[in-house]
């Protein structure tokens, strides 16, 4: 498993004694991109969750490898230092905290000891905010606090570049995007990508994968992985078209 | 000989401030009569008149209940158990050694009183136990013809002023506590700002309670004439202790036409352990006049301290278009018990009062917000909004709301705005998903919520008052 960046092997997990995961198996080695689909309630967002270690979802067997490491005992921020990333599908409003404190603050920690100074960052910020075509205004306003949708997703991306991690995951982040929103998004995950960062989105659309190109594809249904394909189903499902997903799994694996 | 009582200890506590200064005390005997008022009154030298004052509010505080409406429980204080009065003992041998360990103690507290490597932009007062110790930049500020003192010193040097304002605007029968306060108060600080002067740097008062069984009854009156402006500071801290110990302030504040006061206190008094055991009772009435047309007085306090609170600086809107605004935050944690908030009464036309109030309760805290709106017939176009917002963290504190509005002005608007939220899970998980451990993001969040009123305070002092909740909160987590 020299080149897993994660690797999740038998995961089985619950919210408020509902079983939601029942035996995911999922690797995604280095510098690979992965998409997931799969019907509502399948347990796409309790998988990303489950990824970052959030505090309501129990792990009842299973485990989840990254970088070799085993990370189920480990909190969310101690996660996000060793690389992992997670782009929200709700991303939550901070009241009283702004853009420019919190991704400080943010990077300071992931940084640690290599933090950079107050204006370096800035400058940096200043650049990746450019290049996602966002306004400089958005440094004082308080982060997501009466942002809109389309703003609120275009803020999980900037974080994701200031932040650099080498495993993402994006959850469901193209959902409610205009076109020109998904394509400044795609521009953004496209920026990072490379042989140290690897991917899994997750989403209800084909027309984001035209942006990012998948090299494998899963579809979860009933919190089972049902499908795994590699470069060779991708390639068929791009010159075909999705509509073979849609007969095989019901129409609610591809919107 | 060091006046070390053994029955009451010095307790272990991150409360950083807990320490205790061991100097010879001048105390006078517990209890509480006709001949404490006066031996009082004779260790500051006052005049008769002085001390006839008190006398006849003793008499009206023998004559009063003490308050239990407030939502805080105590058992019954003993007022003939505490020790009125209790100063360093200084005489000509160790004079200089009292006042270096005086230095010292304040040094100690981030409150430098060497002239020398004083605060830049700051005048302190420093008051220990009962009696003001020093007072910075005094020579600097009377070149302005800025008066700043201790209320002893202004008694003894500026009777006429201290005789036309003192109890003007807290009547010494206004309530208990400043009944109380007015037979046996000890010392805290005067300020006089001249007509038409903008006093260009803070002045502040650093109250230090360092006495075992002592209470604290601070005394502050402040008199912003025509067209002043003064921007006045005050901080609290005491050591550590298993028992309560009692500090019952008055504070006035006068402002005359076109004349502005900007009044901030960050309190951390000791809070008490866990169990609830020790701590000061902070029972404080505070009260600001804006008598002329005008006029502007704000309230901004930050609480952390204290066992209780029972606390609601007010302003008296009297000339017309003058403003009034309470901006505060009360955090409590553990058992402490907070009953604060304000009192915005409108009698001039035009007048305007903002009030915003951050509760914030952690541990199985009792934190209240209670607020009077009171608008009178002849406020015509008052406006007053009220925003008061609670924040629970951890599910065994607790959050209420008593706010009340009296409007006898059909022209007069009011509003008020309430919201109590937990602190959230998914707020907490997504700062946590972005590095920030557990404590730094709960303060992320929590200063996040306060923005509004440390915004409020003298930039330095905002400062301070983030990084001082955010040790509060490193306690309150998990």
């Amino acid at each position: 498993m020299s080149d897993a960046e994660l690797k999740i092997v038998n995961l089985h997990a619950r919210i408020e004694d509902k079983d939601i995961l029942k035996g995911v198996n999922l690797t995604i080695n280095r510098g690979e991109t992965h998409a997931l689909m799969g019907p509502n309630g399948s347990g796409k967002s309790t998988l990303s969750n489950v990824i970052m270690g959030h505090p309501s979802y129990e792990v009842t067997d299973g485990e989840i490898w990254f970088k070799g490491q085993n990370i189920l005992e480990l909190e969310p921020d101690e996660r996000a230092k060793l690389g992992v990333f997670l782009a929200f599908q709700y991303p939550v409003a901070i009241p009283g905290v702004s853009v420019a404190k919190f991704l400080k603050s943010s990077a300071d920690a992931i940084a640690g000891e290599s933090r950079k100074s107050a204006g370096e960052f800035l400058k940096q910020l200043r650049e990746n905010m450019k290049f996602l075509e966002m306004n400089e205004t958005f440094l004082n306003r308080f982060l997501n606090d009466g942002f809109s949708g389309g703003e609120k997703k275009r803020m999980e991306i900037l974080q994701m570049l200031t932040l650099k991690p080498s495993f993402a995951v994006m959850d469901e982040t193209d959902s409610g995007l205009d076109i020109d929103a998904l394509q400044v998004v795609s521009k953004g995950v496209n920026k990072l990508a490379g042989p140290n960062f690897s991917l899994l989105v997750i989403t209800h659309y084909e027309r984001i994968l035209r942006h990012i190109k998948p090299d494998h594809l899963h579809i979860l249904i009933d919190g089972k992985i049902v499908m795994t394909g590699g470069p060779e189903l991708v390639q068929e499902l791009e010159t075909k078209g999705y509509d073979w997903l849609r007969q095989e799994f019901g129409q609610e694996v591809l919107v | 000989m060091p006046n070390l009582e053994t029955d009451s200890k010095l307790v272990n506590d991150e409360y950083k401030y807990g320490f205790e200064t061991v100097i010879p005390q001048d105390s006078i005997p517990k209890g509480l009569n006709d001949d404490t008022i006066r031996a009082i009154s004779a260790k500051k030298n006052e005049p008769e008149w002085m001390t006839e004052w008190r006398l006849k509010a003793f008499r009206k505080w023998q004559k009063m209940k003490e308050p239990r409406w407030a939502d805080v429980t105590y058992p019954p204080i003993d007022y003939q158990d505490i020790s009125y009065y209790s100063a360093p003992k200084r005489d000509a041998a160790n004079a200089q050694e009292i006042d270096e360990e005086m230095k010292r103690t304040f040094e100690r507290l981030g409150v430098p009183l060497h002239e020398q490597n004083a605060l830049a932009g700051v005048a302190v007062d420093a008051v220990f136990d009962s009696v003001s110790v020093a007072t910075t930049q005094k020579d600097k500020l009377a070149e302005l013809g800025v008066i700043f003192c201790s209320i002893t010193e202004a008694i003894q040097n500026h009777p006429e002023l201290v005789q036309k304002y003192l109890s003007t605007v807290v009547p010494t029968g206004d309530n208990f506590f400043a009944a109380l306060n007015s037979a046996v108060f000890t010392d805290g600080s005067f300020c006089y700002i001249p007509k038409g002067v903008k006093c260009p740097i803070e002045l502040s008062t650093y109250f230090r309670i360092n006495a075992v069984d002592t209470g604290q009854f601070e005394r502050t009156l402040i008199i912003a004439e025509e067209d002043s402006y003064v921007s006045y500071i005050e901080g609290c801290t005491a050591p550590s202790r298993d028992r309560n110990q009692l500090h019952a302030a008055v504070v006035e504040l006068i402002a005359l036409e076109g004349a502005q006061i900007k009044y901030s206190t960050v309190q951390n008094w000791y809070a008490g352990d866990d169990e609830g055991r020790g701590g000061i009772y902070n029972f404080v009435t505070k009260r600001g006049h804006c008598r002329g047309k005008n006029s502007k007085i704000s309230w901004t306090q930050v609480e952390v301290g204290s066992s209780i609170t029972w606390k609601y600086p007010s302003v008296i809107l009297e000339g017309a278009n003058s403003v009034g605004e309470f901006y505060s935050v009360a955090f409590t944690n553990r058992k402490m018990q907070a009953d604060t908030g304000t009192k915005m009464i409108h009698i001039g036309p035009n007048t305007r009062s903002t009030i915003v109030s951050k509760g914030i309760s952690a541990g199985r805290s009792r934190n209240s917000y209670r607020g009077l709106v009171q608008i009178l017939p002849s406020a015509d176009n008052a406006r007053n909004h009220t925003q008061c917002d609670s924040m629970l963290i951890g599910d065994k504190c607790s959050a209420n709301t008593y706010p009340v509005i009296e409007c006898e002005n059909h022209t007069a608007i009011t509003e008020h705005e309430a919201t109590t939220s937990k602190i959230s899970e998914e707020q907490l998980f997504y700062i946590m998903s972005r590095g920030i451990n557990e404590e730094s993001a709960t303060s992320l969040v929590v200063n996040g919520f306060c923005k509004e009123v440390f915004k409020e305070l003298p930039m330095e002092f905002s400062v301070e008052a983030v990084k001082l909740l955010e040790i509060k909160l490193e306690h309150s987590v998990g």
